[in-house]
């Protein structure tokens, strides 16, 4: 937010010309027959995309030579706002003149480009974006009614962003390799959620599969995961440098500190009738550790439990554990 | 052409009530506040405008009419002042409105939710409305305010508000109503009617922008939003706008003048161009006639989004509205068209039309015969009207 957002402007200010051209005169829109296609010996193919409910849906038509694949007319028929159309016609465009394998390549990125007045300046707003992704998706749907094949065939990465065409993968990575925290920074390293806003959570202009809210929760999980596993296996290595005993959570800190009285306490205490159990730990607001503890058998009432033995046991677990941990006996 | 289509958003300052402003500009621009003539030269303005607020909602004088900056203002001023008193103390929990209302008191609920109330939003039915029975199984002990508008921003609808303020007084639960959209379009009497809260908004009934009011019944208790000096008697803060409230208690009275013109002659327009919107294949209304607010018209036209429509609408001059999709930024579909549980296509086809007392019967015949165009136009880019063969059958 800031001086040029407080007053919001018309979505139609920040259409181009030619998306404006287009939306009031678009130049491939109609249907092909299957007796045109015919005529000239040309195999017709059409597709649909997208449905009313969803506020876009596109249906393109293709005249294709088999024995070239090229696609020598396209046309197309679009339910959807004034972006749609353009993007729409601009794709049929596009698709013309190609073959259906070179078709396959043009992405949602290509038509908005090529609705652009110059190149600098984007065609629509970016809540718009996504108008050109149904464009997009029909030349896919085509291409694999055409071909007889599977139309995700042509997808190789799960993409999770289609506006900006971001895949499931890179947004993971970058999770990780920059300890990202937030959907924003998601956003602003990879432009992923930039657009419609569809992919940050479910509830937005469509239903994805996935979601940035879910794919950061999902990484930073496993993130944790493995430090914890790190952590685990260090001790196990017996260098246990990487994690301080101030790192760890209230279990770990137990666990710790159960740990080093097994080992060098309680068999002491056991000699002499005696033992004790962990009542409690808690972390103080000085920094410290508090450990209360109870003295059990012979330990009870024992005149050097409040001095002698207090100060073994501490001495050990500020050795083995932390320098800040005091021991309470109750 | 131009012609102003879109007066549920809101209204032409209707040159009369200009008139009355324009001296409270440069002439008498005192603060009424102050000890000098600069600002008592104002207040036979200022009470002759309070005066006009009271008589066109027929108010009684212990009632307090407060002017605010908007509708949304007193919308907030409400909500949030029944939850810091009722809700805050531990005394009730919970606020019940309708999954239909303003954003101004959606979100306002919203907040309120993350503080920690539970607040019920009310489904509305085919027409778009809450059946009154169904808010008398919701008030429980702990329900401190039922908040339902008086007719939708988006359809026109009236809600049965006689039967809720009856169903609020017996069960001793405060009624607040977002009459926006009813002030000045049809009769609103607050001595026959139990109502303890009412928000208008002088800009949506041919006053100026800035200038809303909210009627408390009795000059009951309900803590300030806005604190500051002793204006309004101390109940809302901020310096008094003047030329605002002059302009807002000029254009009630000429509203509430002109109710009978609006019963008749506006609503005669709008049923002209109604009749004629449903002489085009595939369309659909929203609510009968007469239990709408006399201007307004929600129509789906099938195969055509909302958005594409506006465009070769506004190409010709003429401005309506659509709360579809593609319009607004959130990329969300019409909500009401959602929540009447319409058809999930007919929530990216809706097209709002809302005349006014200014509409003339001219600009009528105009917009249909570019609305006619239009459609002609869109359905034949369109890939989903020629494609439904069986919509001809279907009930809509």
């Amino acid at each position: 937010m800031a001086k040029n957002d407080l007053i919001g402007g018309s979505i139609w200010e920040e259409y181009s010309q030619k998306v404006q051209d287009l939306m009031n005169n678009p130049q491939h829109m109609g249907e092909i027959t299957d007796e045109e296609a015919k005529e000239k010996g040309l195999k017709l193919v059409v597709a649909d995309f997208g449905a009313e409910s969803c506020g876009d849906a596109v249906r393109l038509y293709w005249a294709v030579d088999e024995e070239t694949n090229i696609i020598k007319d396209a046309k197309f028929k679009s339910f959807g706002c004034g972006t749609a159309i353009a993007s729409s016609d601009t794709m049929a465009n596009l698709c013309t003149g190609k073959t259906v394998d070179e078709a396959v390549k043009i992405t949602n990125i290509d038509v908005e480009f090529a609705m652009r007045d110059n190149p600098d300046t984007p065609a629509v707003p970016p809540q718009k974006m996504h108008c050109s992704v149904m464009a997009y998706d029909v030349i896919k749907a085509a291409a694999a009614s055409y071909k007889g094949v599977d139309a995700e065939s042509f997808e190789t990465a799960v993409i999770v962003c289609e506006c900006a065409r971001v895949t499931l993968g890179t947004i993971k990575e970058v999770i990780r390799i920059n300890d990202l925290h937030t959907v924003e920074e998601i956003t602003n390293y990879t432009k992923a959620g930039a657009f419609c806003k569809s992919c940050i959570k479910p509830g937005g202009h469509e239903d994805r599969e996935h979601y940035l809210v879910d794919i950061l929760k999902d990484t930073r999980t496993e993130m944790e995961m493995e430090k914890m596993k790190a952590l685990a296996d260090a001790k196990i290595s017996g260098s246990s440098s990487e994690l301080s005993f101030d790192d760890f959570t209230m279990v770990q800190k137990l666990k710790s500190v159960e740990a080093a009285i097994d080992k060098d306490i309680r068999p002491m205490l056991i000699m002499d009738g005696g033992n004790l159990e962990i009542l409690d730990i808690k972390d103080t607001d000085d920094g410290n550790t508090d450990i209360y503890i109870r003295y059990l058998g012979a330990c009870n009432g024992c005149a050097s439990s409040s001095t002698g033995t207090l100060f073994a046991i501490e001495s050990v677990l500020r050795e083995e554990c932390s320098p800040k941990i005091r021991v309470l006996p109750i | 052409m131009r012609v102003y289509l879109d007066n549920n958003a809101t209204t032409i300052v209707d040159p009369k009530v200009f008139k009355e402003m324009e001296p409270y500009f440069v002439q008498s621009y005192g603060n009424p506040n102050s000890l000098h003539e600069f600002g008592s030269e104002t207040h036979p303005a200022l009470r002759k405008a309070m005066g006009q607020l009271y008589c066109g909602l027929n108010a009684d004088d212990q009632d307090d009419i407060v002017v605010t900056s908007c509708a949304t203002e007193s919308n907030n001023w409400v909500l949030k002042g029944v939850y810091h008193d009722h809700i805050l103390n531990g005394e009730k929990d919970h606020i019940i409105t309708s999954e239909v209302e303003h954003p101004a008191i959606i979100s306002t609920c919203k907040f309120l939710e993350t503080l920690g109330v539970k607040v019920t939003y009310l489904p509305v039915n085919e027409k778009g409305i809450i059946e009154a029975n169904d808010l008398k199984s919701f008030i429980t002990e702990k329900t401190a305010l039922v908040t339902i508008m008086w007719a939708n921003n988006e359809t026109g609808m009236l809600f049965p508000i006689e039967e809720i303020s009856q169903i609020c007084k017996e069960a001793g639960v405060l009624f607040h109503s977002d009459a926006v959209q009813a002030v000045g379009k049809i009769p609103v009497d607050l001595k026959k009617l139990d109502i303890d809260f009412l928000s208008f908004s002088a800009h949506k009934f041919h006053g100026p922008k800035g200038v809303g009011g909210l009627y408390i019944k009795n000059s009951q208790p309900l803590t300030s939003l806005l604190h500051g000096g002793e204006h309004m008697g101390g109940r809302r803060s901020g310096t008094l706008n003047v030329a605002g409230i002059v302009g807002m208690g000029e254009a009630l009275e000429l509203a509430v003048k002109n109710l009978s013109f609006e019963n008749n002659n506006v609503r005669k327009l709008r049923d002209k161009l109604e009749d004629e919107i449903l002489k085009l294949d595939d369309v659909f209304v929203v609510g009968s006639r007469d239990e709408r607010t006399p201007n307004t018209i929600l129509v789906s036209v099938k195969g055509i989004e909302g958005e594409a429509m506006l465009w070769d609408l506004n190409k010709n001059g003429i401005a309506a509205s659509t709360g579809s999709a593609c319009a607004s930024e959130d990329l969300e579909s019409n909500p009401v068209m959602e929540a009447i549980g319409a058809e999930a296509d007919l929530a990216h086809t809706a097209l709002r039309l809302s005349l006014s007392r200014f509409t003339t019967e001219e600009e009528i015949d105009y917009t249909v015969g570019i609305l006619n165009n239009a459609v002609k136009r869109l359905r034949a880019i369109s890939s989903t009207y020629s494609y439904a063969p069986d919509w001809h059958d279907s009930k809509l």
